[in-house]
């Protein structure tokens, strides 16, 4: 039988270990993992490398974990916001590598890695500062940069219901990263508002579909639906 | 001569997006264009997070964290509006879906570079979005920003001295002075905006010539 429900956030990250590339979902609060990171973060897992739009808020999530020291490199879109300063520190101290991609492309370097693409052309940040040393080509009328795709070893993710196949379903704006992660990565791990019995989640609102999906924990503390 | 200020010069935004569009609206100025989309129109505002149908901001108490827009403000969604996950959003973005984007920026250059993610200075932290997605992809590349800086420097230049965000991308400038097509063969003045500000003050004021045709 097959059940990916784990009890606790614990177990679901018994074996991420140090150097590990961990991809965190959400976008701001909406759809970041904040318990799984918070597990993270008492693991004690170290010279990991995160993929996440941002490089953290405030004192919480993504930015503790940078905080505590705990993140090499950042792969992300949009680092410096009003709010970031565990990140800012960081960084002007020389303690983190930082690897700025734009947002589209950030994403599609994730989604490529799930799809098994081996690398793709795009015209985002052709002529810019963000192509500098990347290989180029002229199709069709436009010029493109070569991206590669970007692999994980796990995915920390959130969505809102889940059943013991692993298939998931957001709300809202929160889905933001959560299917391309889980696609990307190894192994990823989906904290839920609601585990439910197999065959309550319609089919047709199932968004990333178990297969991407190897652990799932319920996360009681997690905000109800409003 | 007076200005326009930056509500003015979003209702000025406004009047040129027309019925049906799917338009994105950058953060700061570009925002403000949708308080001014008239009644008789609809469009379809995009937020790049995952939203298509975007709506005003909630009332005080109904905000849910769950749904923000790309500024990470809480956010609504109109009634026919759908939700996506971030590789289709900006799938729409580059694959050309989108009809207009709307974006501030530090230099516009006479063929239609742009230039608003960075200053180039050694110590800043840089940041740079979806505002190289939007200049690439959208078919539309409106800017809207103070035609000087605060020395007085033409934003329009002949070529961006910032870092880029795109090239040969910008299509229309709308800035507290002027309005002012991207074209081929050049600039091109749409129309004067500050009242009691003359072509050949503008000109002088501008870092480039314009040509004096009106766009159709």
């Amino acid at each position: 039988m097959i059940n990916k429900i784990c009890a606790t956030p614990e177990a679901a990250l018994a074996d991420l270990s140090d150097g590990a590339t961990v991809m965190i979902g959400g976008f701001g609060n909406a759809g970041m993992p904040a318990e799984l990171i918070d597990c993270l973060i008492a693991r004690g897992a170290k010279e990991l490398t995160v993929v996440n739009n941002n490089a953290g808020n405030a004192d919480a999530g993504l930015a503790a974990l940078i905080g505590a020291g705990r993140v090499r490199k950042i792969l992300c879109s949009f680092p410096r916001q009003t709010d970031s300063w565990h990140f800012d520190k960081a960084w002007r101290a020389g303690k983190i590598e930082l690897e700025l991609v734009p947002q589209g492309t950030l994403a599609e370097r994730i989604r490529a890695a799930g799809a098994g693409i081996g690398a793709f052309f795009t015209p985002t940040a052709f002529g810019t500062k963000l192509a500098e040393g990347k290989e180029t080509r002229h199709i069709n009328g436009r010029d493109y940069v070569l991206e590669y795709p970007i692999h994980a070893d796990f995915a920390l993710i959130k969505a809102d219901r889940a059943d013991r196949w692993g298939n998931l379903a957001y709300r809202m704006t929160a889905r933001n990263f959560g299917p391309i992660m889980a696609a990307a990565a190894k192994c990823t791990v989906a904290q839920v508002r609601e585990v439910i019995e197999l065959g309550q989640l319609d089919p047709e609102v199932v968004v990333t579909p178990g297969i991407f999906v190897q652990r799932v924990v319920r996360l009681a503390k997690m905000r109800k639906a409003a | 001569m007076k200005k326009l200020d930056r509500h003015q010069i979003a209702a000025r935004v406004a009047r040129d997006i027309p019925d049906g569009a799917y338009v994105n609206l950058g953060i700061g100025l570009p925002t403000l264009v949708a308080n001014h989309i008239p009644k008789d129109r609809e469009i379809i505002l995009h937020s790049e997070n995952g939203i298509l149908g975007l709506g005003p901001k909630p009332a005080a108490g109904t905000e849910d964290e769950d749904l923000i827009d790309a500024g990470k403000a809480p956010a609504t969604i109109l009634a026919g509006g759908s939700y996506f996950h971030h590789a289709d959003s900006f799938g729409m973005i580059r694959g050309g879906h989108i009809d207009i984007c709307v974006l501030g920026a530090f230099q516009v250059a006479a063929n239609g570079d742009i230039a608003n993610w960075h200053t180039g200075e050694p110590d800043a932290i840089p940041a740079v979005g979806g505002a190289m997605d939007l200049a690439a992809g959208a078919k539309q590349v409106f800017v809207t920003m103070e035609h000087l800086t605060k020395k007085g420097e033409s934003k329009i230049v002949e070529r961006c001295s910032y870092p880029l965000t795109g090239v040969r991308c910008v299509t229309r400038v709308y800035t507290d002075l002027a309005v002012i097509d991207v074209k081929p063969d050049g600039l091109h003045l749409v129309e004067i905006c500050a009242e009691g500000l003359s072509f050949d003050e503008l000109q002088k004021l501008n870092g480039v010539p314009l040509k004096y045709r009106a766009a159709a």
